[in-house]
């Protein structure tokens, strides 16, 4: 039996349980070995579920005895910890939700388990998904593994590290203006995030609503559409999600590039962007040329205005949703406190940390009798705006290429102290968040040691035409050669 | 733009936290650097733009009336700090003078 079973990918798992070249037993046991052996170093992991997993796999194998196989037989996943999981605390990375129980799956768990998945934990993340570093969760920091003095990217810098370092086959991460698909680039994974509405938030602990999508991170993309397969789709528990079909997103098509129209927008490779991050793009988009696409200009105008859009928008949103947080119903509280008022605002003092308090602080601001109009209502009509460049440009091109993040991963520390240089971190991603729209980052190689991403977008509910293009970009791009991870020589 | 002290305290208040004196001057600043950051909202024409609350093609979506099941209340109350008779405690809301 091979030692590296921890080092597969979702596809090469599923077809080495499939030839019974090893069962999900030995999978799963290979991957908390390896979580067993390495996270101390990396903290990818706020809880390891090593005996549900176990018998989860237990489980699998049975019914693959039988000839029962489920899309995701077997396979270990790891969960970004902003999703309920019956029985599995769920603290979201804060203080405010330790020891959390949550009484019921969120909608993309469920579906996890009637897939058969296995799932071996929950990962660390930035409090309540607010961050791009990984560097506000309460709990711990995360380090990137191909750099320990680095951040991971965030908020799912967790789930981004645990499949970076090889501690899962594959995470759910969720991402409301990048939060899947930055730390992907910073880690060097796949990040995909669906359409808004294509995956059901029932159960993912509320940031931005109007935002809010839960995403996958892998090792290609391949598995981000065998995972989306698995968690797309309508319920009528989130009346945000949409009654639209679900395709195999893993069909293949032999159509190549030709007809391919790539839109590229000068917007996206101006201020702010890592020259040598610029230059590994355009060799990205390079490679999709030659293979036989068009490369168009494009303009989206209103980029530079998605950062203060979104951080009016989504902290406004923020500050309702974290209103629940009170000490009555869940989480801290102080029953003893002299009054109900006394409480809340004691409550939320001490569980809640700088980052949270002051998206917080922000939105209550924005929203607040004086400013409403000046900051809030502008901003949605920002948004519009936005959500019009795109809607022009596809009337051009089919899909849209930029850079994921502006720059590789940074030293841990380095932005603490500065909460608009973290901010300007998700230049690149907010704008397609905003819309609304689809869109993956796929790694396309290495400045300084470290991974680069480049993003695809998509217009609404074209996961089917997003992931066909990142595949065959991913093979067309071949192998990459990779520099020495740190995390090998632990 | 500069925000005050007492802005500070107006949002806290609005927001229910509580903060110590570090945090609300550490606040004030960051805020107004925050708020600067932004003006780049307040060039654009907006005048006859629409606002854009949510992206979906969804309006009033309705289920039919029909009860479902709910989590047993055992299970519910589970997580709240303290439950007396099947409900939640909660420390006095109104003053027992008034």
């Amino acid at each position: 039996m091979g030692r590296d079973l921890h080092c597969l990918t979702l596809h090469a798992a599923a077809d080495g349980l499939a030839r019974g070249d090893f069962t999900s037993v030995e999978l799963t046991t290979a991957l908390l070995d390896r979580i067993s052996s390495i996270d101390a170093n990396i903290g990818a992991f706020l809880t390891v579920t090593a005996d549900a997993a176990l018998s989860q796999a237990a489980a699998a194998d049975a019914r693959r005895a039988t000839g029962e196989v489920n899309r995701l037989d077997g396979l270990p996943i790891a969960i970004k910890d902003v999703l309920s999981t019956a029985g599995v605390e769920t603290t979201c990375g804060s203080r405010m939700l330790q020891g959390f129980i949550p009484p019921y799956d969120a909608t993309v768990i469920r579906h996890l388990r009637t897939a058969g998945a296995v799932m071996l934990g929950k990962t660390n993340m930035d409090e309540f998904a607010m961050g791009s570093s990984n560097e506000y969760s309460a709990y711990k920091v995360v380090r990137n593994p191909w750099d320990l003095g680095r951040v991971p990217g965030g908020s799912s810098g967790g789930s981004a590290a645990a499949v970076a370092a090889d501690e899962c086959l594959a995470a759910l991460g969720s991402d409301t203006g990048g939060s899947v698909r930055q730390p992907a680039a910073l880690c060097g994974c796949v990040g995909l995030k669906p359409t808004y509405g294509r995956v059901s938030r029932y159960g993912l602990i509320a940031f931005a609503s109007s935002l809010d999508q839960v995403g996958t991170l892998t090792k290609d993309v391949s598995d981000a559409a065998m995972l989306l397969g698995a968690i797309a789709g309508h319920d009528s528990r989130d009346s945000t999600s949409v009654d639209t079909p679900v395709f195999n997103y893993l069909a293949d098509s032999d159509d190549g590039l030709h007809d391919l129209k790539i839109g590229v927008a000068p917007q996206y490779f101006g201020k702010g962007l890592a020259p040598s991050v610029g230059s590994k793009v355009r060799e990205a988009i390079g490679t999709l040329v030659d293979a036989g696409a068009t490369e168009r200009e494009i303009s989206l105008t209103h980029t530079e205005l998605a950062l203060p859009a979104y951080y009016v928008i989504a902290p406004s949103e923020a500050s309702a949703n974290l209103a629940r947080y009170n000490g009555v119903k869940y989480g801290l509280s102080d029953v003893n406190a002299s009054d109900v008022d006394e409480m809340m605002a004691g409550v939320r003092a001490e569980g809640f940390g700088s980052e949270v308090k002051r998206r917080i602080m922000l939105g209550a601001f924005a929203l607040s009798s004086g400013y409403y109009d000046a900051f809030y209502l502008r901003a949605q009509k920002v948004r519009t705006l936005i959500k019009d460049d795109f809607d022009a440009a596809f009337e051009q091109v089919d899909v849209i290429a930029t850079p994921t993040a502006p720059t590789p991963a940074f030293e841990l520390g380095s932005k603490l102290g500065d909460p608009v240089a973290m901010y300007q971190s998700d230049i690149m991603t907010l704008p397609a968040s905003l819309a609304g729209l689809p869109c993956i980052s796929v790694p396309c190689g290495f400045v300084e040691g470290l991974p680069v991403g480049f993003q695809l977008i998509a217009p609404a509910f074209e996961e089917e035409r997003l992931l066909r293009i990142a595949r065959l970009f991913e093979r067309f791009r071949g192998d990459m050669e990779a520099p020495a991870r740190e995390v090998d020589s632990l | 733009m500069t925000i005050d002290r007492d802005e500070v305290d107006h949002v806290a208040a609005l927001a229910r936290l509580k903060l110590s004196d570090d945090e609300r001057e550490t606040l004030r600043v960051e805020l107004g650097q925050i708020v600067t950051a932004f003006e780049a909202l307040a060039d654009v024409d907006t005048d006859d733009i629409l606002p854009t609350a949510q992206v979906i093609p969804l309006v009033n979506v309705e289920r039919d009336d029909v009860a479902i099941k709910s989590l047993p209340r055992d299970e519910v109350l589970r997580n709240a700090p303290r439950v007396e008779d099947g409900q939640i405690y909660v420390p006095p809301v109104l003053d027992e003078t008034s």
